[in-house]
């Protein structure tokens, strides 16, 4: 008698020993609905990006992809769809499709051939779907819309903003942390105010100067104007003023020259914070998308997030290729994350800054 | 978190940190080839000048230059983007923008779009700023329960601040969409009729709220999880000792320690809504009509569509006032606070 008890028991045992009380149950079921909620819509994204166009716009639509299972029977050249028929006598037979006609359809059975055929009527039967994931949305939407070179002007937008915002955030850093000039704390105050401009406040007069450089329609456009991150520079900046001075002095003494120092010195020392700034780099740029959207008009510079936005303005009935493009867009931000998970939330916990 | 841990932590970013530098460290030896020469020219500590310079000249010539022209093109006229071909106006633009004849009524004023997005903004603002405090405050008050998988729940519910506005808009398009949409799919098996959720005024507000709650809560419980988490333990043995319950332990402990956190996370908030834009634009565009058409929305229209410039430059000066209040506002609060 004491056994369904001890099973309670042993499933509800906790930490501390302590049982589970109301508040855990509630605390679980929010959890629970949480979960489904926050990641419910991407898995949906997920599946739904491996359906065939007619599961795609099946409805009501069924959670796992599915298609229609044809066999080849001997004599005819194309696959048959397969159905499961209820026959006039009451007994259910996996049969084959020959034809459709009206209400009415031929049907085979696929292990006889030569066998008669049997003509139904089309409420007798039921299709017989097998699980099957549609790669052709994903190889469709790279061979038929230039995703790789929206991909390609991502990666070189991401990696060299973010290699640029490292080199010259944390150089203003150091500067800023470990030398006396004139006009320092001014020039840092400013550089903080700016943490609260918005690309959207000046949009117009952005675009100008972009222009002016000669940048309007060109990489460096979409890489250089948003490296001198204020967020980096304060980070790095908090960070080194934690390392002490003295192995700054006792290098100099080893006779090594500022720049040495910079990057022999402190850079290695800054690490954790460098980590931090080029996650949280990494991210922005790969999903930027209002900067890019106003410098760049010229389709073969679009970055991805720019080019699935154009296309499904322009191809709105063409969902599957949609939902292919756009989990392969959220893919690398994704795998990142599962990688370094850790990192982001204690980094962002810790900074309070995104 | 116990010490060990938290080093090991750190060696592991270090050597993540090391593993970033080593490609580069070849190069970066090689510019001191031209920076001993300069270091000697100047002296080392007018070096620092050197260290500031390039991130000054970008931050000056693509953040700092852009606002003040900004000014300039606030109160210049035309379509052209050109300085030169500009005529200065003065105030007209602000006039224009900010003249109502009755200023209940939106479509009384001269431009009736910009308060339209005013409008539209300010509900979304309060709905989605009050929706998801609270939703953020919930669920990191669950996340900071002593519960198994609990970095998990963290995890996933800090996933979707990762995605990108469009990828956002478009996983909902998806699910809200008509004739296919999971949404409808469930309304129709639960005996009820299909609904326009994006061509439905009503509905497609609420959904935009809806979805910017999704998209940005995990970041703010993460940030609400960090203040509660910094709350000794010790203040609630205290509580529990002098008798009080859970609520009142919530209500005397939790909630004044997590004020600060808490005003924070409103203001960063708002500052956030106050400039919606990317992700409404994917997904409905300011539709249907004008029922979702924000602030920043009317400035991108109006400079980038309709090419008028000032009448932009000027909506962004307005907004631009408006999210400096709300700074200050921070810095005023946080100052209070610290004091008491």
């Amino acid at each position: 008698m004491n056994q369904p008890n001890a099973i309670v028991t042993f499933l509800t045992r906790r930490h501390g020993g302590k049982r589970f009380d109301s508040a855990d149950i509630i605390t679980y079921l929010y959890l629970i609905l949480g979960t489904v909620v926050m990641f419910g819509p991407v898995v949906w994204l997920v599946l739904s990006s491996f359906k065939p166009l007619e599961g795609l716009y099946a409805f009501p639509p069924t959670f796992l992809p599915y298609q229609q299972a044809a066999v080849q029977v001997a004599g005819y050249a194309q696959p048959l769809d397969l159905y499961d028929v209820k026959l006039s006598d009451g007994t259910v037979r996996r049969l084959a499709q020959i034809s459709q006609i009206g209400i009415g359809a031929r049907m085979i059975d696929p292990n006889a051939p030569n066998g008669k055929p049997i003509d139904i009527n089309i409420d007798q039967r039921t299709p017989v779907q097998t699980i099957h994931f549609e790669f052709d949305n994903y190889t469709g939407a790279v061979e038929k819309f230039p995703f790789l070179i929206y991909l390609r002007n991502s990666v070189v937008v991401t990696v060299a903003a973010t290699l640029i915002t490292l080199l010259i955030n944390s150089m203003a850093a150091f500067g800023l942390s470990k030398y006396q000039f004139r006009g320092r704390d001014a020039l840092f105050v400013i550089i903080l105010s700016t943490l609260m401009v918005p690309v959207s406040v000046i949009l117009i007069p952005a675009f100008l100067v972009i222009a002016k450089v000669g940048w309007s329609n060109n990489l460096w456009g979409l890489i250089v104007p948003g490296a001198a991150t204020p967020t980096g520079v304060f980070l790095l900046r908090q960070y080194m003023l934690t390392i002490p001075d003295d192995l700054i002095q006792s290098a100099r003494i080893d006779g090594a020259s500022e720049w040495r120092i910079y990057w022999q010195v402190i850079l290695p020392l800054a690490g954790p914070a460098l980590a931090v700034l080029a996650i949280f780099s990494v991210m922005w740029r790969w999903n930027d998308f209002l900067w890019p959207l106003i410098v760049v008009s010229q389709t073969n510079l679009f970055t991805l997030q720019v080019g699935l936005n154009a296309f499904q303005g322009e191809l709105n009935q063409q969902w599957n290729y949609i939902l292919a493009m756009t989990v392969l867009t959220l893919l690398p931000i994704t795998i990142v994350f599962a990688l370094l998970e850790r990192y982001i939330t204690t980094g962002i916990a810790t900074t309070g800054l995104k | 978190m116990p010490n060990s841990k938290g080093s090991a932590e750190q060696r592991e970013s270090f050597s993540l940190g090391d593993l970033l530098l080593k490609p580069f460290s070849w190069v970066l030896s090689l510019a001191d080839l031209i920076l001993l020469p300069l270091q000697n020219l100047i002296g080392a500590r007018r070096m620092a000048y050197f260290f500031v310079l390039p991130n000054v000249l970008i931050f000056g010539v693509f953040i700092l230059l852009p606002m003040l022209l900004n000014f300039y093109y606030g109160f210049t006229t035309g379509n052209s983007i050109l300085l030169e071909n500009r005529p200065v106006v003065g105030t007209a633009n602000f006039q224009k923008l900010l003249y109502c004849q009755n200023y209940l009524d939106v479509n009384s004023c001269t431009e009736d779009l910009f308060w339209r997005g005013v409008e539209n903004t300010t509900v979304f603002v309060v709905g989605q700023v009050v929706g998801m405090v609270l939703l953020s405050l919930v669920t990191a008050l669950a996340l900071n329960r002593e519960i198994r998988g609990r970095g998990f729940f963290r995890a996933i519910f800090f996933y979707p601040v990762l995605l990108s506005p469009v990828v956002v808009a478009l996983i909902w398009k998806w699910i809200l969409q008509y004739q296919y949409g999971l949404l409808n799919a469930f309304l129709v098996s639960l005996g009820f009729d299909k609904i326009p959720f994006l061509l439905d005024a009503r509905w497609a507000q609420l959904w935009v709220i809806g979805i910017s709650i999704w998209a940005q809560m995990g970041f703010f419980t993460l940030i609400l999880l960090a203040g509660l988490q910094a709350i000794p333990k010790e203040m609630y043995e205290a509580a529990s000792m002098d008798g009080a319950n859970k609520w009142l332990s919530f209500r005397n402990v939790t909630l004044p320690l997590l004020m600060p956190t808490m005003t924070v996370v409103l203001i960063l908030a708002l500052i956030r809504a106050v400039q919606v834009f990317d992700q409404v634009f994917v997904l409905t565009n300011g539709g249907p009509g004008t029922a979702t058409l924000y602030i920043v929305q009317y400035i991108y229209r109006t400079g980038f569509e309709f090419r008028d410039y000032g009448m932009a430059a000027a909506a962004s000066l307005v907004l631009a006032i408006v999210l400096l209040v709300l700074t200050l506002g921070q810095l005023v609060f946080s100052r209070r606070q610290e004091a008491v």
